[in-house]
């Protein structure tokens, strides 16, 4: 059985300027996929995120998200789908001028027309999936740095999207969060089927959670591997990709 | 603590001895430099056998060598180091090997032009198309599709409006005193102190209330547009609003933009009174004028096209305070530094702008004959 291609990376360039970060990568992601996008410090990861979700447009190439052009396409168009997607940023991006409530509330209200007290059920329920029970009243400078996220997390998680993206979800957390975090990756990608899309360097996530991922190389500027994390570690293509994965100990 | 070496057949061999403890000896240094880039050298075998203590300082110079090696092509042989040393010195030659970006700093001076008129054009362009799409938001506001948080536009409105009151009423009152003090010296000479009720209140009504306000409030209230989206910027904040489909113009730029517009005339208004109250202070304390003399003469003097022409002015400085803070804000890098230069910007650019809109605005009051 294949299965549906959800984002499509074709030809894609990318870069600020004369840095140009990646060149001519193509890519795809499956439904239902917990997708890894990895590689060293500063080699284009979170520019490559802020591609896929629209934040920048690709020097060349484009972006097909569920058979659309999304790199092409009208803000009206791109608005649509976006509505499918939920985006956690790295340091969860809460508007810090509204309570947690009022944050999760907030793609509800732009894009739903639900009453208010369904609306005030679903972010309870949201924040209730996240371990946020009872902290709709608090403001995110009240709570801790491990909250945030997963406030963040709730709020991308609102408007039950087909596809989620992470920016380096484990950064900054300690490892029992973390592995919580990642726990609660899973749980939404095989209850609901999303597709997960990570970018991350915390190796225990990498193989707990990905089923499928690239490896971005600085050096030729291109993907130089692509597959099953776990996989990869068993066959590494090239020695950068085995250095990486086994933290260079692998001689 | 010298750096001794010698060269034999294109061999350079330099020999560590001692302690290299906060070693500092331009002039050796120099020397060594100099030799490796004039003189023909194949090889340069740094032997560290006696080496005892050593520090950053050491490292510093083995790096810069092998630095200079690296581009002349020379070839660096390391014998006896200590393990951590050679680690060291190893790390320091392996980080990121990526090329900087090319820097644009021999460029010459016709191409400095071109390059700043090019930068101009884009800023100009930016800032149109961002003054355009605040518009445009006000448009879809009054057709009732934009995206504002009413608690938002409260909040600003509170902010710019009575929680400025105090520091407007402070600036004011004193502008008002100054005026009354400089005019009374030389009205004083003719004895005609009693004008200067007509003086403050022709000063703060046509100009000075709405210019005063527009300095303070740009430093108070446009500093803290720029800085509070700046830091939103910061936090991905504007990148989450931007995916969720929220225009950044109606959620965030809206709300400030109103409040201060609408805030601005009345703040003008308490200004120009204020400021009224100050001469008064002047001329009844100092210059003995009889309080009903100094109501009677400011009355006479009031004008309502002076009156109106400031309110103007007022409105006018609060579009260019909400623009110049919100515009700096959006356009805000994502590091704290950058916060600070969006802070500076809106405040200096409010101020020029300011000035600006009051050249054009006298002129055409001049040219309406106002
Ligand atoms: N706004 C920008 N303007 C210009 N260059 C940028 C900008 N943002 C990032 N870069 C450059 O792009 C490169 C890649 O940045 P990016 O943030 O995508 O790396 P990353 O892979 O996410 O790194 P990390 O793992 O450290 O987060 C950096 O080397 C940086 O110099
Ligand atoms: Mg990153």
């Amino acid at each position: 059985m294949t299965k549906k291609n959800i984002i499509q990376a074709k030809n894609l360039t990318i870069g600020y300027d004369e840095n140009i970060l990646m060149k001519n990568i193509s890519f795809d992601i499956h439904k239902g996929d917990v997708f890894i996008i990895m590689g060293g410090s500063g080699c284009g990861k979170s520019s490559l995120l802020r591609v896929l979700t629209g934040l920048m447009p690709p020097q060349s190439g484009h972006v097909w998200i569920d058979s659309k052009n999304f790199t092409n396409a009208s803000q009206q168009e791109r608005d649509e789908i976006m509505k499918k997607c939920g985006i956690l940023y790295q340091s969860g991006a809460l508007f810090s001028s509204m309570t947690l409530a009022e944050n999760i509330a907030l793609p509800l209200q732009q894009y739903t027309d639900f009453s208010k007290s369904t609306i005030d059920d679903l972010v309870s329920l949201k924040l209730a999936l996240v371990g946020l029970k009872g902290f709709e009243d608090f403001y995110p400078s009240e709570i801790s740095g491990g909250m945030k996220k997963r406030a963040g997390l709730a709020r991308a998680l609102a408007l039950d999207p087909e596809i989620v993206y992470f920016d380096e979800p484990s950064a900054g957390l300690d490892p029992v969060s973390s592995k919580l975090l990642d726990d609660l990756i899973i749980d939404i990608n095989q209850s609901l089927d999303t597709t997960i899309v990570v970018v991350t360097h915390e190796l225990n996530s990498i193989f707990s959670i990905g089923t499928n991922s690239i490896f971005l190389d600085k050096n030729n500027k291109g993907i130089s591997g692509y597959g099953n994390p776990k996989e990869l570690l068993k066959n590494p293509p090239n020695e950068t990709i085995k250095q990486f994965l086994t933290r260079g100990e692998g001689k | 603590m010298t750096l001794l070496f010698d060269i034999q057949n294109n061999i350079l061999s330099l020999c560590l001895k001692g302690d290299y403890v906060g070693y500092e000896n331009e002039r050796e240094k120099s020397s060594l430099m100099q030799i490796i880039t004039s003189k023909k050298i194949s090889t340069i075998n740094i032997d560290a056998k006696h080496l005892k203590k050593w520090d950053s300082t050491l490292v510093v110079i083995l790096f810069t060598l092998s630095n200079l090696a690296q581009s002349k092509k020379i070839k660096i042989t390391l014998h006896h180091f200590p393990k951590e040393l050679e680690r060291l010195l190893k790390l320091a030659l392996t980080v990121d090997q990526k090329k900087p970006s090319p820097t644009k700093n021999n460029l010459s001076f016709i191409d400095m032009i071109g390059l700043w008129g090019i930068n101009v054009y884009h800023s100009a362009r930016m800032g149109v198309n961002f003054i355009k799409k605040t518009f445009g938001a006000i448009g879809r506001l009054i057709t009732g599709r934009a995206i504002m948080r009413k608690v938002d536009f409260l909040f600003a409105l509170q902010d710019c409006g009575w929680k400025a009151i105090p520091i407007v009423s402070l600036i004011s009152f004193m502008v008002g005193l100054i005026l009354a003090f400089v005019g009374a010296v030389q009205l004083k000479l003719f004895g005609a102190q009693i004008y200067v009720a007509s003086l403050v209140t022709i000063g703060m009504t046509r100009i000075m209330g709405a210019i005063m306000i527009g300095i303070i409030i740009a430093g108070r209230t446009g500093a803290s547009y720029a800085a509070t989206i700046g830091t939103m910027q910061v936090n991905e904040e504007i990148d989450a609003l931007k995916t969720m489909g929220i225009p950044t113009t109606d959620f965030l730029v809206l709300p400030r933009f109103l409040a201060l517009v609408l805030t601005m005339p009345f703040l003008t208004m308490w200004a120009d009174f204020m400021g009224m109250i100050g001469g008064g202070t002047v001329s009844i304390l100092m210059l003995d004028i009889v309080p009903q003399e100094y109501v009677r003469y400011s009355i006479n003097a009031f004008n309502l096209d002076n009156f109106l022409v400031g309110i103007f002015h007022g409105l006018v400085f609060g579009c260019v305070i909400a623009l110049c803070g919100c515009y700096y804000g959006i356009n805000c890098g994502r590091d704290a530094d950058s916060v600070g230069i969006a802070t500076t910007k809106s405040v200096v650019s409010a101020i020029v702008w300011m000035i600006v809109m009051t050249g054009i605005i006298t002129l055409a009051c001049e040219v309406i004959g106002v």
